[in-house]
């Protein structure tokens, strides 16, 4: 049933250039897929490690000043790309061992303070990232020789990647690391008694997690083909971590759903009103208030109730 | 030679106005076991409506008390209607802090515009004064001497008052404290008030300085964060100590390597997250 459904997500994804036929919406289903990957990545950290970072788009912004960097320094595409990749597993380890020197909420503080450096950085850095300005990236990549110009070939790459992503993370979570990522996040001390080094098995998912973080970030750039202080910012961060919650943390859909709906949003309120940021600070708020176990979980629980209500059963553990 | 004194005068003026954001951001983090990250904006908006009170003619000190129990009130109010509702929940209280700071920066500027807005100077405090051939500003002497004032009246009122010996049990027990009978929650307000209070006077204070524009929020937050990391949560000594400590990294680091200040202040506190995570003062790892 759910092999079902996944096939025929895919199907309906995999078209979508032909039954849309304007690049506007190609390319925001374009954004949708990369911010997806982007909040999948976040929730290996917020979901199932149970540690929530706020450092993230540290991460995202890294991989793209590294690939726009080395373009700009007269560095092939691919090369580049995978300069990019190295930086990014690169910062993520950094990442990693400063922050899990602590839990819960010190590692909520400690990822803040690097996320908030790096964008320092990025901001003040001119010699280096070109400050405010940011850098330009010349051109998209053209894997085996294929233009990505246009939005249809690039949407086409992002879903190759978006699939890849969904993939891994399926595997990763049914795997035994993923079942000791998720024991880390319940039993950390019992994890430790059992003999597994709770460190490791978090510095593990903080790499994966920074990994599909970072790619993300790279396409994003590909996407704007340009790169700026701002995607580092604490704002860029929230917004991630917004669609983990909102769609839910710890399920494989939950995060998909939260960057349509963040992203589809964020395009519709910025076409009527100017102030992206309020609606995105009340929503943040009104659903951690309402709704703290993210909207598909939570819609799912107002239905359940909802329908026992209309069916005349007293709800059982309905809304509390 | 005075070129570098004056730019330690102006680091141990920064590390007055630092302390007076990250004393209330420790105590509030020490007790709720939450960094309030609204702090940064409680400064920002207290300083907005410094300007405001400013134009209407009040007079300098007047505008900065009434700034602070503006916020004192909206603190309260936040802590009441919101964090109340999540009470034991730390994660979603840092999340709401977190939304909260977003809806009161977009909100800021709606009101105030993009522009910086400077404050200034109090008329009896411009001017430089001469001490021993050093000639130093005053208003930036005048931060200091607040500064420490108020380290030392809430030193007292924490280490010599019947409240403060409750707000010191609530940080270093909370359950325990309630056990004893100590209504935590409502130290929990009362903090809150306080911390918030605190740091929108310490805005205005800050105006004739940073001038107040979008974004303050985000660059003071940061700072307060790193003092708090390095003196340890809940600890006022370790607050007064790294407020000074990142005020001098912050001031040199911009003057000596313009470009890498932001690594220069991350320095400290990647030695300490190293050597001693609970901080410099504090009593326990976060």
């Amino acid at each position: 049933m759910s092999r079902l459904a996944a096939a025929a997500a895919v199907c309906l994804l995999a078209t979508v250039p032909l039954w849309v036929a304007n690049g506007y919406y190609v390319n925001i289903v374009s954004q949708i897929l990369i911010y997806a990957i982007f909040a999948l990545g976040l929730n290996v950290m917020v979901g199932y490690a149970g540690l929530v970072s706020l450092g993230h788009a540290g991460v995202f912004g890294v991989a793209g000043y590294a690939a726009a960097w080395l373009v700009a320094a007269g560095v092939g595409q691919f090369p580049a790309a995978l300069g990019a990749l190295a930086a990014i597993l690169l910062t993520s380890a950094g990442f990693a061992v400063l922050s899990l020197r602590a839990a819960g909420i010190g590692f909520l503080m400690i990822t803040l303070a690097i996320g908030q450096i790096l964008w320092g950085l990025a901001y003040r850095w001119i010699g280096l990232t070109g400050g405010d300005n940011g850098i330009s990236l010349s051109a998209r990549p053209q894997p085996f020789g294929i233009s990505l110009a246009p939005a249809a070939p690039f949407y086409y790459f992002t879903l190759i990647v978006f699939v890849l992503a969904v993939v891994s993370m399926a595997v990763l979570v049914a795997s035994p690391l993923g079942a000791s990522i998720k024991g880390t996040r319940d039993q950390p001390r019992r994890m430790t008694a059992l003999g597994y080094n709770v460190w490791l098995v978090r510095f593990l998912a903080f790499l994966f997690s920074g990994f599909w973080s970072g790619v993300a970030g790279l396409l994003f750039c590909y996407y704007n083909q340009f790169v700026s202080p701002n995607v580092l910012a604490l704002g860029s961060s929230a917004e991630v971590l917004l669609m983990v919650i909102s769609g839910g943390s710890g399920t494989l859909l939950g995060p998909i759903a939260g960057a349509a709906l963040v992203v589809v949003m964020k395009n519709l309120a910025s076409a009527y009103i100017e102030r992206w940021n309020f609606v995105l600070g009340a929503i943040f708020v009104a659903i951690v208030v309402f709704m703290p176990e993210g909207l598909v979980p939570g819609s799912a629980r107002l239905g359940r109730w909802l329908w026992a209500r209309l069916r005349g059963v007293p709800a059982a553990g309905g809304a509390r | 030679m005075s070129q570098w004194l004056l730019l330690g005068v102006n680091s141990v003026s920064l590390g007055g106005l630092l302390f007076l954001l990250s004393a209330g951001f420790s105590l509030i983090f020490g007790l709720m076991r939450i960094p309030n990250l609204t702090h940064g904006s409680f400064f920002m908006l207290g300083a907005y409506l410094g300007t405001s009170f400013l134009a209407l003619g009040l007079d300098f000190w007047l505008a900065a008390l009434l700034a602070a129990a503006a916020m004192a009130a909206i603190g309260g109010g936040i802590e009441r209607l919101l964090l109340r509702r999540l009470a034991g929940q730390e994660l979603a209280q840092v999340l709401v802090t977190l939304g909260l700071s977003f809806m009161i920066a977009d909100l800021c500027l709606m009101i105030w515009g993009g522009d910086p807005i400077p404050l200034d100077t109090p008329r009896s405090l411009r001017g430089a004064m001469p001490i021993a051939s050093i000639v130093f500003p005053t208003y930036r002497l005048a931060i200091v001497v607040i500064a420490v004032a108020v380290a030392v009246a809430l030193w007292l009122m924490l280490e010599r008052t019947r409240l403060g010996a409750m707000i010191r049990a609530g940080v270093d027990d909370a359950p325990m404290a309630r056990v004893a009978g100590i209504r935590v929650s409502r130290l929990f307000t009362l903090v809150f008030c306080l911390g918030a209070a605190i740091a929108g006077f310490a805005g205005v204070m800050g105006g004739p300085i940073l001038s107040v524009y979008p974004g303050l929020d985000a660059d003071m937050l940061p700072l307060a964060l790193i003092v708090v990391i390095l003196g340890g949560t809940g600890s006022l000594p370790g607050a007064l100590l790294g407020s000074f400590v990142i005020g001098l990294f912050y001031n040199f680091g911009q003057v000596l390597f313009p470009e890498l200040a932001y690594i220069v202040l991350f320095l400290p506190m990647l030695l300490i997250l190293l050597f001693r995570p609970q901080g410099l003062f504090g009593k326990h790892v976060p």
